[in-house]
């Protein structure tokens, strides 16, 4: 069956030739990408036969590795963070009211509105003030690294995992956490009980994508990296002012599958209940529109 | 002596017992000043329109607002300030909240879980909670695999599981369509005479609160207007508003005279009891299917009688409505409709009549 609103004739020729333009807008560059990161060449843009020599090069290059577990480290440590943070200051913003929320609520989508420039020029700032009054006070002489890397994703990651989180909360209703409260559940247990099976969608879609993100970040490490440490996309960046070889593109390759099965978890993660929920919905909604008839049928409905 | 001596005192201790009990949010009065008892046992319906504060006043014994000002106590306890889960009273939410991802079966544990009770205890009383609603074999099912009676009685067992002293229900009915209200209502009122306990219900079906409540308490705009049971409200209201919301009536303009007339609005005097002063504004309150209808000329002589024109009629089946229109107010009549008896057609003169028992005098 076609509706009235379907496109036909030309005009549905001219959309589908424009949709695959897109495509190819967008794949071409991942596809030669894909396939010069097999080729036996040292010029990056010639074909010179099939070959895995830039895949073992990763693996053996050692500060490329260096750089693969410092990306690791800091992903994985500042998306425990900020999960964690970024939950409690959807929690806080959702479910309680207090003075200054809607300051609180506009300053956190803050890092996620400021150009990554801005953010990362004010860490390089922050840091130095940080670290000169940590050694003028403590005598501690802090370097730039691991640590100060990590913050800095932490600081970008909250926001983004405390949107997420707060759309889940937001579609979940206050009354199963009054329920719960009436059934003798401390707050704590309520929380445990209730409201964070209710959530966790939303918060392991927020963990994957403050993983993406801290994987992918250039700009904001670039300034928050010390000579201590730096993370793979940052080392990359700088292999390439060295001059492009295939071993770049593998390495772009191995990232890119990264990010690409991080993103398709999270998604798949946020619609997890809503795929869940929704034939079962569906089943309730068909008993409800078939109504039983006669007596007997009703009380049979009622006491099944 | 003594031993009889204790056993009235506890049974004069109120279920709930709230005193001088206000609740604002910000500048807003959601309940006024309200005292009320409920008694142990009692089946007891707050009704009111919406935003009445009938639900603020449930919120208030379930723990889930607390009292700007007053007592409230459930059995001799002050429990204004206690959070819920340190009440012995349980709810049933209005659309239920049951928790979506539990089985029903964990739904009613819940509760039971929460208060530590030993496991092997739980299971127990779990069956028997679920075997009390009848919804054996749907232990495993989720919320949203059943319907919503189903839910309704999930509800029911989740709460009634913990075995309160008060089990409160906020609009149990609302979600449900019309037969199926009807075969609830019936069934709550069996399950209450069944555990004994006392429930508060929360409606605004005055319909709900006469056939199910033993006790009903009126609300309006924060204000508890009436308590009494479903025939004293229905027959004695204290006021306009709750003359208007219990029922259909027709309300006639009138002022106090002495304490056995008053005056109606045409001037006329008739027989009418109040106590209140000489000269309030009252409205006679005449409920349709108490009002006779005669030809002018032929009104019993022991009844009294208002003038006017037929207006109109509406079948109703098993009943007939006549609006019979006066200079000074417009009333309905209401006869069942059986065969013979009186049957004026549209535009005739008609009196519509009442007996002094048929009426009753309310506060305008």
């Amino acid at each position: 069956m076609s509706s009235t609103v379907q496109p036909r004739g030309t005009t549905k020729i001219a959309l589908t030739a424009h949709s695959w333009l897109v495509y190819l807008f967008f794949f071409a560059p991942i596809f030669v990408l894909i396939v010069f990161s097999f080729s036996d060449d040292r010029n990056v843009g010639r074909w010179g036969g099939f070959t895995l020599e830039w895949y073992q090069d990763f693996v053996e290059h050692s500060q490329l590795q260096n750089a693969v577990w410092v990306s690791v480290r800091v992903a994985l440590l500042s998306t425990v963070i900020s999960v964690v943070l970024g939950t409690l200051a959807a929690l806080a913003l959702e479910r309680f009211k207090f003075r200054g929320r809607k300051v609180f609520d506009a300053l956190l989508y803050l890092p996620i509105i400021i150009p990554d420039v801005t953010m990362a020029v004010m860490m390089l700032l922050f840091f130095a003030e940080f670290f000169d009054i940590l050694e003028s006070v403590f005598g501690w002489d802090a370097q730039k690294g691991l640590g100060s890397i990590t913050i800095s994703h932490i600081a970008f990651n909250i926001s983004f995992v405390s949107v997420v989180v707060r759309a889940r909360l937001a579609g979940m209703s206050e009354v199963l956490e009054e329920a719960a409260l009436d059934l003798y559940a401390t707050r704590w247990k309520t929380f445990r009980y209730v409201t964070f099976p209710q959530i966790v969608p939303g918060v392991a879609g927020g963990a994957l994508l403050a993983l993406t993100l801290s994987l992918d970040d250039v700009v904001i490490t670039q300034f928050a990296a010390g000579p201590g440490a730096t993370t793979l996309p940052v080392f990359v960046f700088g292999l390439i002012r060295r001059g492009v070889t295939p071993l770049i593109n593998a390495t772009s390759v191995l990232m890119l599958t990264a990010s690409v099965i991080l993103v398709a978890l999270s998604l798949a993660f946020q619609q997890f209940s809503g795929r869940g929920g929704r034939p079962s919905l569906r089943a309730a909604r068909q008993a409800v529109s078939a109504p039983p008839t006669t007596n007997t049928q009703i009380k049979e409905g009622i006491y099944q | 002596m003594s031993d009889r001596g204790d056993h009235q005192v506890s049974e004069q201790i109120a279920a709930v017992k709230l005193t001088a009990i206000t609740k604002r949010f910000g500048s807003v009065v959601a309940v006024d000043n309200v005292d009320l008892e409920i008694a142990d046992g009692e089946f007891f319906a707050l009704l009111g329109p919406s935003g009445c504060g009938k639900t603020t006043t449930l919120r208030m014994v379930a723990g889930l607002e607390f009292p700007t000002e007053g007592s409230l106590k459930i059995f001799g306890d002050e429990a204004g300030t206690l959070p819920p889960n340190k009440r012995p009273v349980n709810t049933v939410f209005q659309d239920y909240a049951l928790f979506p991802h539990m089985t029903v079966e964990a739904n009613v544990a819940f509760g039971l879980k929460m208060q530590r009770v030993a496991k092997q205890e739980i299971a127990g009383r779990v069956q028997e909670a679920i075997s009390l609603v009848r919804l054996e074999g749907l232990e495993q099912r989720r919320s949203q695999q059943l319907s919503g009676g189903q839910r309704q009685r999930v509800a029911l067992a989740r709460a009634l599981v913990n075995r309160p002293k008060v089990l409160l229900l906020d609009e149990p009915l609302g979600a449900l369509d019309l037969k199926l209200r009807q075969e609830m209502q019936g069934e709550l009122k069996a399950l209450q005479r069944e555990v004994g306990i006392t429930f508060v219900f929360v409606t605004h079906d005055q319909e709900e609160a006469l056939t199910m409540a033993d006790r009903i308490g009126v609300m309006n705009e924060g204000e508890l207007l009436q308590v009494g049971t479903p025939a004293e409200i229905y027959e004695h209201p204290v006021n306009r508003f709750v003359a208007n919301f219990i029922g259909q009536t027709n309300l006639l303009d009138a002022s106090v005279v002495s304490n056995d007339t008053v005056c109606l609005a045409n001037g006329v005097h008739i027989p009418g009891k109040s106590d209140l002063p000489v000269g309030t504004r009252v409205a006679v309150c005449l409920r349709p299917e108490r009002a006779g209808m005669h030809p002018p000329e032929e009104v019993p002589p022991d009844q009294q009688s208002v003038v006017g024109r037929l207006e109109s009629v509406t079948y109703l089946g098993n009943a007939l409505v006549y609006t019979v229109v006066l200079d000074w107010a417009r009333l309905e009549v209401r006869r069942e409709n059986q065969p013979g008896g009186y049957r004026p057609h549209v535009g005739e003169e008609v009196a519509v009549s009442w007996t002094l028992d048929a009426i009753s005098v309310v506060r305008a």
